[in-house]
């Protein structure tokens, strides 16, 4: 069994055409390791009847000739995305027990083409946390271990379930989301692939909220090719989304393996940021070395205002926040407290609902709205935004896609850094300024720390130019050839 | 900016969360924290700057007003905490 459950994705599809195996068959195989998997809580809702029921269909499917482009594929599903009758929480207490009564526009095209739901992902609650432990049904563990160790690690955050789920080989692939590094820097922490797309390339109807104008949905796989055939499936206009893009979808993975020669690589001053580890370093010179033999021409790019990235962020997605959150009432769906009157079974709703990192962040966001403050704090963070996607801009007058870090460190315990928020939010460093323009960025598993955990190298692509980061990502995972898998210690 | 336990008391009724009063002094120091950090941005020049507020190179479509969705009150009221005679039951509001 466990030899399906190891596959690619793109090998799956190719056994299940061929006949090898059915999709009941691989399902079953994910099933088992996934209920032997809950020392990592990776899943916090498990759909074996769902899977099987779904696996049944799709063989059926298949044997009529009408097999779609991922079928029978068994993915993971981040508790972000509504699935119709499976609980959807977001991570929060305060969604326990909701069942949407409609599916995610996404999800819903994972299904049209073919794929099989094992479950539901542990996340960070509301996407907010950079290492799952913001979770209301706890922290995922990491599969990886460092060398010698026993120790618990972060999968990273808040795709930490995502990322791990598909590192321990209890999906094929997942779905995962990205506010300010929510899919890099899991996948980095991880050893797995993840790209977050050019904003509006997925519908974001149907995933819950948290900072609308830099949420975007993305796959987590293990290989770049994966990647790209679960992107090409959820990617698409939605008329139920108005910021989600009227264009053509391409055939992603027709960009996997083209030749990347004379293409311009910006390598970002800024990104040579004090304290960052040795290693990462190494990292970074190891993959210019890798798209130089590949071809590509190497240049120095100046992002300026870098270092104002994480700051503006942690002022728009609060902002944002404290406003989208503001339909967790306790009247119509979720967790309702009573309290003496209307406004005490709000505020005791909200105060027993939410953990302490979404209430942090609410008020924050409420802070940096109210009179007074409002164009000190928010109207300065959105033009410093604007410098921002500026500085892109500028870029991309001399280079075509850039190469830097995907995170300041390899993962790191769990509890390490839990007690100070800005240090925290510090993981986002390298990913952040990407949602912030809108960008599509991309994290590509390319080495291993002393210890032996994953490291992982980021490259940004123009706007809706995903194809040359599939093209660039294959690149580097040829060359890197990374191959390590995590000890089952679980 | 400091924020001192009335602000913090101020912003959490304005949110909705009941914070409790003990709890406040502690949420005064983690916030004005964050808002320090915050403060490096004043270092940034954006006179002039127009404020970015999507990412999105395109203007919001028009779509027909009409009725696309509704009528199936046990859907609406699948998840309510509360509900009867396809209503939702809430507090009252008016004394």
């Amino acid at each position: 069994m466990s030899e399906l459950t190891g596959l690619t994705l793109k090998a799956a599809l190719e056994g299940m055409a061929k006949g090898d195996f059915s999709s009941e068959e691989i399902t079953k195989a994910h099933l088992a390791a996934i209920e032997a998997s809950r020392p990592l809580n990776a899943y916090v809702v498990e759909t074996p009847e769902k899977a099987i029921q779904m696996a049944q269909a799709s063989d059926a499917r298949r044997a009529r000739g009408e097999a779609g482009p991922l079928e029978g594929a068994p993915l993971g599903i981040k508790d972000l995305f509504c699935t119709k009758g499976v609980q959807s929480t977001a991570g929060s207490m305060i969604l326990r027990g909701f069942e949407p009564a409609y599916e995610s526009t996404v999800t819903s095209q994972l299904w049209r083409d073919g794929g099989v739901m094992l479950g539901k992902l542990n996340m960070d609650e509301f996407a907010m946390g950079s290492s799952n432990e913001t979770s209301a049904w706890g922290p995922v563990a990491n599969p990886w271990r460092a060398r010698g160790s026993n120790a618990n690690l972060t999968p990273g955050g808040s795709s930490g379930g995502s990322a791990a789920a598909v590192a321990a080989d209890l999906c094929l692939g997942a779905t995962a989301t990205d506010t300010g590094g929510s899919i890099r820097q899991p996948a980095a922490f991880t050893g797995t692939v993840g790209i977050k797309p050019t904003y509006g390339r997925c519908s974001r109807w149907g995933i819950v909220a948290f900072a609308s104008s830099l949420d975007q949905a993305g796959p987590m796989a293990r290989t770049v090719e994966d990647t790209a055939l679960l992107l090409t499936s959820m990617s698409g206009h939605d008329p139920k989304d108005s910021t989600s893009l009227p264009i053509e979808v391409p055939d992603f993975a027709s960009f996997c393996g083209k030749s990347v020669k004379g293409l311009r690589i910006g390598i970002p001053k800024e990104y040579r940021v004090d304290g960052m580890p040795p290693e990462i370093e190494k990292l970074w010179e190891q993959g210019i070395a890798w798209l130089k033999d590949a071809g590509c021409e190497i240049v120095e790019v100046s992002l300026p205002h870098t270092k104002y990235a994480l700051p503006a962020y942690y002022i728009i997605a609060p902002a944002e926040a404290s406003s989208n959150l503001a339909r967790y009432d306790g009247m119509r769906y979720g967790l309702r407290v009573d309290g003496a009157n209307l406004t005490e079974t709000y505020e005791q709703t909200r105060a027993q609902g939410f953990g302490a990192e979404v209430k942090r962040r609410i008020l924050i966001g409420t802070y940096v709205l109210s009179a007074g403050y409002y164009d000190a704090y928010y109207l300065k963070a959105l033009k410093v935004r604007r410098r921002i996607a500026d500085d892109f801009d500028q870029a991309w007058k001399t280079c075509d896609a850039l190469l830097t870090p995907t995170a300041p460190s390899a993962a790191f315990a769990l509890g390490e850094k839990s007690d100070d928020p800005v240090a925290m939010y510090l993981n986002d460093i390298f990913t952040v300024t990407v949602n912030l323009a809108g960008l599509p960025g991309m994290s590509v598993p390319a080495g291993v720390d002393a210890g032996g955990l994953p490291l992982g190298l980021q490259l940004i692509g123009r706007n809706l130019d995903e194809g040359t980061l599939f093209s660039l990502g294959s690149a580097i995972e040829k060359a890197a050839d990374f191959r390590a898998k995590p000890q089952k210690w679980w | 900016m400091a924020i001192d336990a009335a602000t913090v008391r101020k912003v959490a009724r304005l949110a909705r969360i009941a914070e409790p009063e003990e709890k406040l002094d502690q949420l005064a120091t983690e916030l004005s924290g964050i808002l320090n950090w915050i403060e490096q941005l004043n270092e940034v020049d954006t006179d002039g700057v127009e404020p970015m507020t999507t990412a999105v190179h395109t203007t919001l479509p028009m779509r027909d007003d009409v009725v696309t969705d509704g009528g199936d009150p046990a859907r609406v009221l699948g998840n309510a905490p509360k509900s009867a005679n396809n209503f939702f039951v809430v507090p009252k509001v008016v004394e």
